[in-house]
């Protein structure tokens, strides 16, 4: 056997560096992905721990941003878990895979090695049944226990299946249309395996759950005399009011003291990665709309970016123009206000100011959805930005219907309103906040020192957004990653000490002041780029995307959200995603609300899930 | 209820004639209307949310649109204490079970209302696999809400809509009032989580599929007559003679008035927009 001379590993290096360390450390294990359009390493599946170790410890890519499966049947027919690593300091992406067999698909989990990659092999293990050995949990998690199959296997169809990908042929060309209900027996979305057993009719969904090690093993724990004490457990939701939607929390309780606790999720299931995949291009922008809808332009953003990464692969792609990259930033900077208002107003909700402080926030937050409303047609769902630009330039006027109080309408010039909104409104309304709030004794009291989260779990269990900043880490893709115009913009990235509640609260006031500074610089721009094109290239109702894959990543309001769009499949490019993956902040932050929460109280948990900051259209998708 | 003052003319319902000067203190009335007058009045949402729509319903409910002055702030996280669900957002299979284990706990009389595209019929991601095309497969539906999502505007209406409802309903009859009916009315079964979500009102339905199944013959799809596709244009003669055949002469010119004034506004855009491009 030949010894390969192994040089020091690159620790501040690029990800071609880190490629070529790791080829050279681990010989015949670690390959180039040699596919057009791909970037990264193929792994041998049985070392996968061992490189992964490497990858971390030697090479310092310590932050684990998405893990997810595809599907390559009829392309090489094997499963393929895909991961993101990134450096905490800051960088482009280690990406690298492992390949494995479709019919029994089996791969070395690293809950080991990144702790925050639980859940999303969970996710793995219930949409494509990949067994991941070593997994401490391995359950379903986005559908219920007995559900029949893998839905996002590519040969796996739904029961109101029509076609492939989009368009269909019953819309277009030809138009005529079978409605899905009348197609299907039952008149409902539902479909049964032929080996379907009716003597076993039984809910099992709910006792995988009670099982797992986190819950189980009810019983007396305490006994003097005659006093004897049981371990509670209790179901918090999926429609309790403090689960922020349908979220569902089982504790087990001892006393008032949390001693396990197990998310459930999936409720809000609504299978936007297999839509994705049937959808067009374009199709998807509205849907990403829905993931986090309370900031659905920094969704846009994202998924836009990640499209162009790979239309910038083909020849004829041109970037964003300046003027649509200014809009983009106003827009996801303005949502970033939206979403801390909404989430601050919401956490004190769940700190006990039932209502007050929410209807002050939303009071503001309601002005800057007139501005949406105004630009994208749309209040909540804007579906705003295009590959290549946004779909409309800022209009002239604002005119607002939306005065219950004395129906008159309103009219406003639109660069008046916004900069009496980001020079006068908002600062004030921000202070006044302040001024109330981050001093009050009952705030103070419930949240310093409550659910700390140590800068070495937050890294470790890949949490993202205000909840890794507030324990320390300055971590922020806008800096660490930068994309659009953010290098030449000036702004700070707040930061916690401890890692309690206190200072996820402390984060989120402060990016608000943040984002003003943001928005401050870009009104110049805005006024200097007036009457420029808002779009780059041809406007193509469906365009081709040139084969490959892509991961885009922006900093939303709540954490870091990553596209993976893979195109594959026609070499002249393709009208579909092959694959279309979500890396939801909201449901990888959720790692680690059980270990924050263990040895708290019941009342704290309710908070320290409001520190999180969760939505769910984006924790289950 | 709202700060203001009971007006008894709202509930007066009689052709008795009272003096001027009584008006504000007495009321006649028949049973049924103070009946539904109370209830539409303070008719109290559940608090819980599915998905994007319940962002809006709680922007209807704060300061800027604000249902309380229609007698809905009090909304009730607790089924028992509700009259009203608003099923705000898509419904999952998975969510099925506790949406209808939450109807069958409130109290009578209940109602539903659909608020958005995918309550009513799935919306955007009715092909989804864990979607439930619309609430109403499950459970009876008062007002459907549309938009994807309802504007507060939208949702106020709606509101409005179902107590315009209520307004409507009598109690001498029993399909309006079926909660004063002889026995306690049926709670609506609940779904489980099998392979796939199980109706047990389909149960014998599936048990033939099944059947089906086991002896290796298609099952699950229903066969549909197969669409006639049409290509052929319609000449524009014969399809304003169709037209005029169903359309009365007055209604016709209206139109025919309408287009042309569409056209005038049409034609003098344009003009000043190429007066504008010189």
């Amino acid at each position: 056997m030949v010894d390969y001379e192994v040089q020091a590993p690159p620790t501040t290096g690029s990800a071609q560096d880190a490629a070529t360390y790791l080829k050279a450390r681990f010989p015949g294990v670690v390959s180039d992905d040699t596919r057009p359009g791909f970037q990264g390493v193929i792994v041998q599946a049985d070392k996968l721990g061992e490189v992964a170790q490497a990858i971390r410890d030697e090479l310092g890519y310590n932050y684990l941003s998405s893990a997810t499966a595809v599907d390559y049947l009829g392309a090489g027919d094997h499963m393929e878990m895909v991961y993101h690593a990134y450096r905490i300091s800051g960088g482009g992406a280690l990406n690298f895979k492992v390949q494995t067999e479709r019919e029994k698909p089996v791969v070395p989990s690293l809950v080991n090695v990144y702790p925050g990659a639980n859940f999303q092999e969970r996710e793995a293990y219930d949409l494509y049944g990949i067994h991941f050995s070593g997994h401490p949990n391995l359950k379903r998690i986005l559908m219920w226990e007995g559900f029949a199959g893998y839905p996002m296997r590519k040969d796996w169809r739904e029961a109101y299946y029509e076609g492939e990908a989009k368009p269909f042929e019953s819309r277009w060309p030809a138009g005529w249309v079978h409605r899905a209900e009348e197609r299907n027996v039952f008149g409902s979305n539902v479909r049964y395996p032929a080996d379907f057993d009716l003597s076993k009719l039984t809910d099992i969904s709910d006792q995988a759950v009670y099982n797992s090690a986190s819950i189980s093993g009810m019983g007396v724990d305490y006994q003097q005399d005659e006093m004897e004490t049981d371990q509670l457990v209790v179901n918090m939701g999926p429609h309790h009011p403090s689960t922020h939607g349908v979220f569902r929390m089982v504790l087990k309780l001892d006393g008032e003291t949390i001693t396990g606790l197990e998310p459930v999720m999936g409720y809000l299931h609504r299978n936007h990665e297999k839509i994705g995949e049937r959808n067009t291009y374009l199709h998807n922008i509205p849907f990403t709309d829905r993931l986090d809808y309370i900031s659905s332009m920094g969704n846009n953003f994202g998924y836009v970016m990640a499209v162009e990464q790979l239309m910038a692969l083909g020849a004829r792609y041109t970037p964003p123009t300046r003027r649509a990259e200014i809009i983009r930033v106003l827009m996801a900077e303005l949502t970033r206000i939206v979403n801390h208002l909404w989430s601050i107003g919401f956490f004190l909700n769940d700190l006990g100011a039932f209502f007050t402080p929410m209807l002050y926030a939303n009071a503001e937050r309601e002005k800057i959805l007139d501005f949406f409303e105004a630009v994208a047609g749309s209040r909540l769902m804007c579906n705003y930005m295009r590959f290549g630009g946004v779909f409309k330039d800022i209009p002239d006027r604002i005119r607002s219907t939306a005065n219950l109080m004395n129906d008159r309408i309103r009219d406003y010039d639109t660069m008046e309103f916004l900069s009496d909104m980001i020079n006068e409104r908002l600062p004030r309304f921000l202070e006044e906040y302040d001024r109330y709030l981050t001093g009050n004794e009952i705030l103070l009291e419930r949240t310093v020192g409550q659910g700390v989260l140590s800068a070495e779990d937050a890294i470790a269990m890949s949490c993202a957004g205000p909840l890794l900043r507030g324990s320390g880490v300055a971590y922020d893709v806008r800096r660490a990653d930068p994309y659009s115009i953010y290098p030449e913009l000036d702004f700070d990235i707040p930061v916690g000490k401890q890692g309690d509640l206190f200072d996820r609260y402390m984060v989120r006031m402060q990016e608000m002041h943040e984002s003003l500074r943001i928005l401050r610089q870009l009104l110049p721009l805005l006024e200097e780029t007036k009457g420029q094109d808002i779009m780059s290239g041809t406007r193509a109702y469906n365009p081709r995307i040139p084969q490959g894959e892509s991961y885009g990543r922006v900093e939303n309001p709540k954490g870091e959200l990553g596209f993976y769009v893979v195109s594959w499949g026609d070499a002249k490019g393709t009208q579909n995603p092959w694959r279309y993956h979500v890396r939801a902040p909201s449901f990888i932050n959720l790692t680690a609300l059980g270990p924050m929460s263990v040895g708290q109280k019941v009342a704290d948990v309710v908070s320290i899930l409001g520190s999180i900051d969760i939505v769910l259209g984006e924790t289950d998708r | 209820m709202s700060s203001k003052e009971l007006d008894l003319r709202q509930v007066h319902d009689t052709e008795f004639p009272l003096p001027a000067e009584m008006q504000g203190n007495v009321a006649i009335t028949s049973l049924s209307k103070i009946y539904n007058w109370s209830r539409r009045s303070s008719m109290w949402p559940m608090l819980f949310g599915l998905a994007c729509c319940a962002i809006e319903m709680i922007g209807t409910a704060s300061s800027r649109f604000d249902f309380s002055r229609f007698g809905m702030e009090v909304m009730r996280a607790t089924p028992r204490q509700s009259d009203l669900m608003i099923v705000s957002g898509t419904v999952t299979k998975k969510m099925i079970v506790p949406i209808v284990r939450l109807y069958n706990q409130m109290p009578e009389p209940k109602y539903v209302m659909a608020m958005g595209a995918c309550a009513s019929g799935g919306g955007p991601f009715k092909e989804g696999y864990n979607v439930v095309s619309g609430i109403d497969k499950y459970l009876p539906v008062d007002v459907y809400v549309p938009g994807c999502p309802p504007t507060p505007q939208a949702l106020l209406y709606g509101l409005i809509a179902l107590q315009k409802k209520i307004d409507g309903q009598s109690l001498a009859n029993l399909d309006d009032v079926p909660w004063y009916g002889v026995g306690p009315s049926e709670p609506t079964p609940i779904p489980i989580l099998g392979p796939d979500i199980i109706d047990p009102r389909q149960m014998d339905l599936i048990r033939r599929q099944a059947e089906l199944a086991a002896a290796g013959k298609p099952y699950g799809v229903r066969e549909l007559p197969p669409v006639v596709k049409t290509t052929k244009a319609i000449p524009s003669k014969a399809a304003k003679a169709a037209v005029a055949e169903v359309v009365d002469e007055g209604e016709l010119k209206r139109r025919e008035e309408a287009a042309r004034r569409r056209q005038a506004v049409l034609a003098r855009k344009r003009a000043r927009d190429a007066a504008k491009g010189v």
